[in-house]
């Protein structure tokens, strides 16, 4: 008997992308664009997060004919994005034929308490995480895949390195405890103790971890892979720099070669102004998207 | 015995991880030069539009296509198998082109309808196969010297052509090694 939405086939598409960048687009040009360059999946969405930063108010699901668009345009996987908590916005994609569902701190959240029980989609999600115990709550609520949330539409990497450093390191001391010492740990994390055993016997988590938020040149994504991150999602780092094309290419080429530095030197010559980014300090609380999700 | 993997995207770790628990020396292949000694390929799941893209990027194409001539063995899953087909439904242009096989992308649907199943692969052996599809492909036709080794609901989704293997699904995603034993044992000269 053929079973479909189980864990092996939604986690397994997710290690089908590894090793690869997964790019926000707009419409169907940029999504051709996206394929042309060698992105592994594209992210279908109305505004990127820069863009909603900019714009303010209430950010939502995206317009269905833009994600159908999308869809048609391209033969890669098509991700897209709805409201932390939004149940219906999750049901609607999955009804649309969407291949993985973000439910993603970059819209605004339409559940200030509990995310989405995943588990009971036959299409897969991934979920944004800051640290091993939030990494944890999403996967209990049947995420198949994880990512840093690093600070969206900002270009500046450095919330994405804080979080996959912590999780890194969160996952190496598990790693090295005794089994005596999990249940606390796990107390400790916010975290199931199934999947706190787990990765103490992994030594990783039981999902594929990509890096996301402020990545904006070729080297960031380079540096995420070399951090330890399976592969890369670029929002507006894009489609928001001089040159779409160029960036693309370069990026694409960063994450597979990413410890040829020679490479990535020649790849970093002459590609344009990246997007302007944003200094964190310069941020106002309510203005942070990694804070949300629970 | 060295085994390359290519490893531009895709479960390349998965396939080597699997090669060197049955005591190959598992290579990762990312440029041309990585290709030096190795004794057969792999061609992972991923995406085959990238993968397609990459190898003519970083000039694989080329001298992969030049070693499987001379009689190196491939083994192609999901997307290998469609990088690995002779003709690509709706696409002009093949990749490796290696195998006498038309393959037809995605043709069971998109991510929501892949599934797992078991499988009957006499060839490894009695027991069923547990076969995980990910938005796979399968083979519509087959030229003359190409062996099916099983299909699924009419269509074929594992082939063999002399030391050509490839699958519509993914074993490196299971705790089952039998087709990559079996894989071992057409570079080995076993099969």
């Amino acid at each position: 008997m053929a079973l479909t939405g189980t864990d092996v086939v939604k986690r397994g598409m997710a290690q089908m992308q590894k090793g690869g960048v997964i790019m926000d687009v707009v419409s169907a040009e940029q999504a051709k664009i996206a394929e042309a360059a060698g992105a592994v999946a594209v992210m279908a969405l109305e505004r990127v997060p820069s863009d909603i930063r900019a714009a303010g108010g209430v950010a939502r699901m995206a317009d269905p004919t833009i994600i159908e668009e999308v869809m048609k345009a391209v033969s890669i996987p098509v991700m897209a994005k709805c409201r932390i908590g939004h149940i219906v916005e999750a049901r609607v994609l999955e009804a649309l034929g969407v291949d993985y569902i973000d439910e993603s701190e970059v819209l605004t959240p339409a559940d200030d308490k509990f995310h989405i029980n995943k588990k009971a989609f036959t299409v897969p999600f991934v979920c944004g995480a800051r640290d091993l115990g939030e990494a944890l709550r999403r996967i209990a609520e049947g995420a198949s895949m994880i990512r840093t949330k690093g600070e969206p539409g900002t270009g500046n990497i450095v919330e994405a390195v804080k979080h996959q450093r912590l999780m890194q390191a969160q996952i190496r001391k598990i790693q090295n405890m005794s089994e005596d010492e999990l249940v606390a740990e796990a107390k400790n994390l916010g975290a199931p103790y199934e999947l706190v055993l787990e990765v103490h016997k992994l030594g990783r988590l039981p999902v594929v971890n990509f890096a996301a938020g402020g990545i904006a040149t070729p080297a960031d994504a380079a540096l995420m892979m070399e951090l330890g991150s399976d592969g890369v999602f670029v929002g507006s780092g894009i489609f928001k720099s001089e040159n779409p094309e160029k960036f693309a290419r370069a990026i694409v080429q960063a994450t597979t070669h990413y410890q040829d530095y020679e490479l990535i030197a020649h790849l970093s010559k002459g590609l344009g102004t990246p997007m302007k980014g944003i200094d964190l300090n310069t941020l106002r609380d309510e203005e942070r998207m990694a804070v949300r999700g629970w | 015995m060295k085994i390359g993997v290519l490893a531009l995207q895709g479960a390349f770790h998965e396939h080597a991880r699997m090669l060197g628990d049955l005591g190959a020396e598992p290579v990762l292949v990312k440029l041309p030069h990585h290709l030096e000694g190795i004794e057969g390929l792999v061609i992972p799941g991923g995406e085959s539009t990238t993968i397609g893209k990459l190898l003519r990027e970083y000039e694989l194409m080329v001298p992969i296509r030049q070693m499987a001539q001379d009689g190196m063995p491939v083994f192609g899953t999901c997307a290998g198998m469609i990088v690995m087909a002779a003709r690509i439904q709706g696409e002009p242009e093949p990749h490796l082109a290696l195998m006498d096989v038309t393959v037809n992308r995605n043709s069971f649907g998109r991510q929501r309808e892949s599934f797992e199943t078991d499988l009957d692969i006499p060839e490894i052996g009695e027991k069923p196969f547990r076969a995980v599809f990910i938005r796979a492909p399968h083979i519509e036709s087959v030229g003359e010297g190409v062996k099916t080794l099983a299909t699924y609901e009419g269509r074929i989704v594992a082939v063999r052509e002399g030391k050509f293997i490839a699958t519509s699904f993914h074993p490196e995603l299971t705790a089952d090694d039998r087709l990559h034993a079996y894989f071992l044992d057409i570079v080995a000269g076993k099969r």
